[in-house]
């Protein structure tokens, strides 16, 4: 399988051969911050096409058919419609927290997409500690909420802000606690030795049933995190007009669009790197053609694509389920969630500890 | 490498935001009314501020999420040695994980868990 690894070597032997040491430093971190520019803005726009091609076909319409073909530039075309809108200042609202509210949700987004290995060789940050990592930086996105909506002044913002504060800062747990189930299955925290350790098998088939139960809940709970499907009390268009981002326009209100497309990546992203063997090929013990075969897709093809599959999933309960009451999306998480996946955890620990996976 | 590659990656992000918001302000239009600065309600003027008392229940679950949050703080480097540690790891860990479910059994006796 390509090793990503071999580019970026040559670029870096390249780069020293041509210009002093610091200075191809710095032109390899301008690289990295380009092509991950370059990499969270097309999958972005790549993601709003998919969500309404998905969503169309779930209520059997067409979508977006007319910029491009099959409206493959609809969204490149919304985007320049929100760069050229008016940003309308507010009068009474904490014009500095207003600001900075975007920037949080971006740069908590933008730093957990580092941390995701896209292919052999291929990840931006590699902490020791990078799944826990992960879930610091991702759990910063809810304070650009609750700033959005507490700095704006509104009520339907408040009461957006306040969902959702609520509502992420509860599902932190149960993703927090199916980390831990996978970590102890894993053994590390790196999310490259992760991906590694899945070699001999994806983590959902070796770990059975404690991995199983860890990955519903954690689809569960990555769907209530991003603010979708039947979680989206936040932003209930019916209710709250557009929750906390009712007071933002034009590429404002884009940053917190484009923020929540990716962290449903995200959450797609990990759940594919915990459970579903990162970039991992499909391998099936004994079958030696097959597994070659495997073998020659490339690694990227194999995330992204098992990121698709998950992703599809997530949208597939939005027009699935009915949006839950905050009280019965509560119960759910403190009732149900909670306590099983302590449960899980320790059932994780004893088929670690007894050598009872596969 | 990674703690270098960590201020980069959040340059990034601090880069898109600016740049976007530069280029907005360069091509979107302006133009001034006194009505549009006003909250997006419902028409009639806003009464009151926003900032103001809220019910009480969103917080109380932001206190129990702080206890398990920093539980969960607790277990990670425990998890990432669990395999070597063995059962006396597992008996160790398993009094520290006895409070804390004890704590939620007694926030779900007293009601806490209850939305009123």
């Amino acid at each position: 399988m390509f090793d990503f690894s071999i580019i970026t070597h040559w670029i870096d032997n390249l780069l020293r051969s041509w210009m002093p040491e610091n200075a191809a430093l710095f032109v390899e971190f301008v690289l990295v911050g380009v092509v991950l520019l370059l990499t969270y803005a097309v999958i972005a726009l790549a993601l709003i096409y998919i969500e309404r091609k998905v969503c169309a076909f779930f209520q059997c319409r067409l979508g977006p058919n007319r910029v491009g073909p099959y409206g493959l530039l609809q969204s490149v075309a919304d985007m320049f419609k929100m760069l050229i809108k008016e940003l309308i200042e507010i009068k009474h609202t904490d014009k500095f927290l207003f600001n900075l509210a975007p920037y949080i949700v971006i740069v908590s987004s933008m730093l957990a997409f580092g941390c995701l290995p896209f292919g052999r060789g291929l990840i931006a940050i590699d902490f020791n500690i990078g799944i826990f990592f992960i879930m610091a930086v991702s759990s910063i996105g809810v304070l650009g909420i609750l700033l959005a909506g507490w700095a704006s002044n509104n009520k339907f913002t408040l009461i957006g802000a306040m969902r959702s504060g609520s509502q992420m800062i509860s599902y932190e747990l149960s993703i927090g606690l199916s980390f831990l189930t996978m970590v102890v299955f894993a053994g590390t925290m790196q999310t490259s030795g992760i991906v590694e350790a899945q070699s001999s098998g994806w983590f959902i088939f070796r770990g059975h049933i404690p991995a199983i139960i860890a990955f519903l809940i954690y689809l569960v709970a990555g769907t209530a995190e991003t603010n979708r499907g039947p979680f989206d009390l936040p932003e209930a268009e019916s209710e709250l007009t557009a929750g906390y981002h009712t007071e933002y326009s034009g590429i404002h209100f884009g940053f917190f669009y484009l923020a929540e497309y990716l962290n449903l990546f995200i959450v797609s992203g990990i759940a594919t790197l915990l459970f579903l063997g990162g970039w991992m090929p499909f391998h099936i013990g004994g079958w030696e053609g097959f597994n070659q075969i495997m073998d020659y897709i490339p690694s990227v093809i194999w995330f992204f694509g098992k990121v698709f599959v998950v992703m599809f999933i997530i949208m597939w309960f939005k027009w699935t389920f009915p949006r839950l009451r905050i009280d019965q999306l509560l119960r759910l998480e403190w009732k149900y969630l909670v306590p099983i996946s302590l449960v899980n955890l320790l059932l994780m620990v004893l088929v670690v500890i007894f050598k009872l996976h596969f | 490498m990674n703690s270098a590659l960590f201020v980069v990656v959040f340059i990034t992000g601090l880069a898109l935001v600016a740049a976007a918001l530069w280029i907005a302000g360069l091509i979107s239009p302006r133009s001034f009314n006194p009505q549009k600065g006003e909250a997006y309600e419902c028409g009639i003027p806003t009464r009151g501020t926003s900032w103001m008392q809220f019910k009480v229940g969103y917080y109380l679950f932001a206190i129990l999420f702080l206890m398990f949050d920093v539980e969960t703080v607790f277990l990670f480097p425990w998890a990432v040695i669990v395999r070597d540690l063995g059962v006396s790891g597992l008996i160790n860990i398993l009094f520290f994980m006895i409070i804390l479910v004890l704590g939620l059994a007694y926030a779900w006796k007293k009601g806490a868990l209850e939305w009123k």
